[in-house]
């Protein structure tokens, strides 16, 4: 497993549980299952409070961590029958961006998400879950497909940001992100939006202008990542930890600000130490957001999510 | 330091400084390096005489050269809670916007102002770059969406022209939902019918380009100007290459078929008026070119 350095004291502790492990198995037959026990609720206790505490920087750390689930898990662990639907019908199909048909606890839905890949050939074919425009036009697309036939969407947010490239400039990134933002705002169909890594600006906001806005208790959501902000602000990217800080962009913060409508806890330790626990609390979350919303008619939605928005920020 | 340091004192410098006399009576052009004396600057509405570089207009030039006989209205605009985040990094936010305010006489980085345009009703959002360099937070998206009421009220057509390096950073994901929430200010003005007109002028860049000034009916860009989602720097680290020149400029945009035209500051206005007829069906009269005419010589067709 992929370890954080603030996690140290907790993998110092669970490096003697198994040396103890290893121990009490070889033929002396000390017995040691008081002390490892001991040790395993020590090591629960450390890795509880760690993760109470964690700063802004830390939980940087674990929305990007490699470990956690992606895009690909949520697919296989809450939509049945999932139907990749694929291309722009413009230019081209976009990895980094995947979407499609699928059932989420019975019903037929649009899900769509950021995918960064597991290992390195995944990574690349997904461009690290950077899309670019005929990404964007992809998810305009299947929108369109879900207000036709009157379908939920589901987007999950896992992104540092929309890629930054020539080609992407050339074909309109500006302009894909601007119409997806349209797009959601023009749903007559129930749109979430789970962040459950990164969310990275312009390429996050572009479908999750959502009914509901929901972050997993150690995911990010930014106008700008801690490191460019730092580099800009403060002249150099050693002083992320305190753009991270002061960016308030995590779920606890972007909740007081009321920019987010719920926050889903994480398993103890993080999404990354229990894929299916944190996958179900996110289908359950959405399930409850799904219900809140069954009875309204397609111009209620519509018109609730955009006054959703126009009222964020006039309490401050 | 205190609050008459920081606001009264430049307020009243900005109210006695004589504005016709700038500091400097020349100055350099940044494309051909000629010297450009202010007087007859200021008469080409800031473009060189000598290779037609556009160089920034203030705002307030801007809307006189616009706007029928230069005269307009400026609206007020709702107060927004200043410094949400309590924001610092090596300077506090809170800081930062007084030293604006001070320097720009404004609250924010947009000006909204209405008033005729070739004898049509228009309303118009500006930026200013000056104003932290234009960029976005919650004050300039209610300006926007203040803009959008105010055109669908008077049964206007709105024109935005940003000039902004993105959203504002100090203000974190509140900024961030300004995309959404100019968006919004744009649905509002297409659901009446109205015409919405983009002009991007240098720089419209990030979070700025990837809401409201994309979606324009109509989009003009000015000569030269910046215009892209990323910034040329972060470009440049991503993909290890130096870009070619013109990358990202007025006129790759219009040859990548992201622009309709690219207009020359002198054309603007009679290209507007002309598109606001036609978009509006006003009826032809034969003063209606740059000789501003009387509000009641155009006959606009009720909308229902």
């Amino acid at each position: 497993m992929h370890h954080l350095e603030f996690e140290k004291p907790v993998l110092e502790l669970e490096g003697k549980i198994a040396e103890l492990q290893h121990m009490s198995q070889s033929d002396d037959g000390v017995d040691m299952d008081d002390e490892i026990k001991r040790l395993r609720s020590k090591a629960e206790k450390t890795l509880r409070s760690t993760y109470q505490n964690l700063s802004a920087q830390e939980i940087v750390q674990v929305s990007r961590h490699p470990e956690r689930p992606h895009f690909g898990d949520y697919i296989k662990g809450m939509i049945e029958a999932f139907t990749p639907l694929a291309g722009d019908r413009t230019f081209g199909e976009d990895e980094a961006l995947i979407g499609g048909l699928g059932r989420f606890r019975g019903r037929p839905c649009v899900i769509m998400g950021q995918e960064k890949g597991s290992d390195t050939e995944s990574r690349i074919k997904h461009n690290f879950g950077m899309a670019r425009p005929e990404g964007y036009r992809k998810a305009q697309r299947l929108m369109d497909l879900a207000d036709r036939f009157k379908l939920p969407v589901l987007t999950l947010v896992d992104t540092a940001g929309a890629y930054p490239g020539v080609g992407a400039e050339e074909r309109g990134q500006s302009e894909a992100i601007a119409k997806s933002i349209e797009k959601c705002l023009r749903l007559n169909t129930p749109i979430i939006s789970t962040i459950i890594g990164e969310g990275g600006s312009g390429g996050a906001i572009a479908i999750a202008t959502a009914n509901k806005v929901y972050m997993l208790e150690n995911s990010i959501y930014s106008v700008i990542s801690p490191e460019g902000c730092a580099s800009i602000l403060w002249r150099s990217a050693d002083y992320a930890k305190d753009a991270a800080e002061a960016l308030k962009l995590t779920a606890k913060d972007l909740k007081k600000l009321g920019i987010i409508d719920e926050i889903i806890s994480e398993p103890l330790g993080g999404a990354q130490r229990d894929h299916t626990a944190a996958i179900k609390s996110v289908g359950d979350q959405i399930e409850k957001g799904l219900k809140e919303m069954d009875e309204l008619d397609g111009m209620v939605i519509r018109a609730r999510r955009r006054q959703k928005f126009l009222e964020i920020g006039n309490d401050l | 330091m205190n609050w008459i340091t920081n606001i009264v004192r430049p307020k009243i410098r900005a109210l006695v400084k004589s504005k016709d006399v700038p500091d400097n009576m020349w100055q350099k052009c940044p494309e051909c390096d000629a010297m450009l004396f202010h007087r007859d600057l200021d008469k080409n509405m800031n473009v060189c005489y000598h290779c037609d570089y556009h160089l920034k207009l203030d705002v307030d030039s801007r809307m006189k050269t616009l706007f029928d006989k230069g005269k307009y209205t400026t609206a007020e605009l709702p107060k927004t809670a200043n410094d949400p985040l309590k924001f610092k990094d090596r300077k506090k936010y809170s800081d930062r916007l007084k030293e604006h305010r001070a320097k720009t006489g404004r609250d924010d980085a947009i000006v909204v102002a209405h008033g005729p345009m070739g004898g049509q009703t228009v309303v118009v959002a500006a930026f200013d770059f000056k104003f932290q360099g234009g960029s976005m937070g919650s004050a300039v998206g209610d300006g926007i969406l203040t803009a959008a009421r105010i055109a669908v009220q008077q049964n206007a057509p709105l024109l935005v022209i940003p000039a902004s390096g993105g959203a504002r950073m100090q203000e974190g994901a509140l900024s961030l939902m300004q995309m959404p929430r100019t968006t919004i200010a744009v649905e509002q003005v297409k659901e009446a019918g109205l015409p919405y007109v983009v002009l991007l002028t240098d720089p419209t860049t990030g979070g700025v380009s990837a809401s409201f000034a994309m979606l324009g009916d109509i989009q003009m860009a000015e000569p030269g100007a910046q215009i892209g989602f990323a910034g040329r720097r972060v470009i440049e680290e991503t993909i290890r290459e130096q870009l070619p020149d013109g990358f990202q400029t007025a006129e790759y945009l219009q040859d990548h078929g992201m622009v309709d035209m690219v207009v020359h500051r002198k054309d603007l206005r009679d290209t507007l008026i002309r598109i606001f007829g036609m978009l509006m069906k006003t009826e032809i009269k034969k003063t209606a070119k740059s000789e501003a005419p009387a509000k009641d010589d155009i006959v606009v067709e009720e909308k229902k």
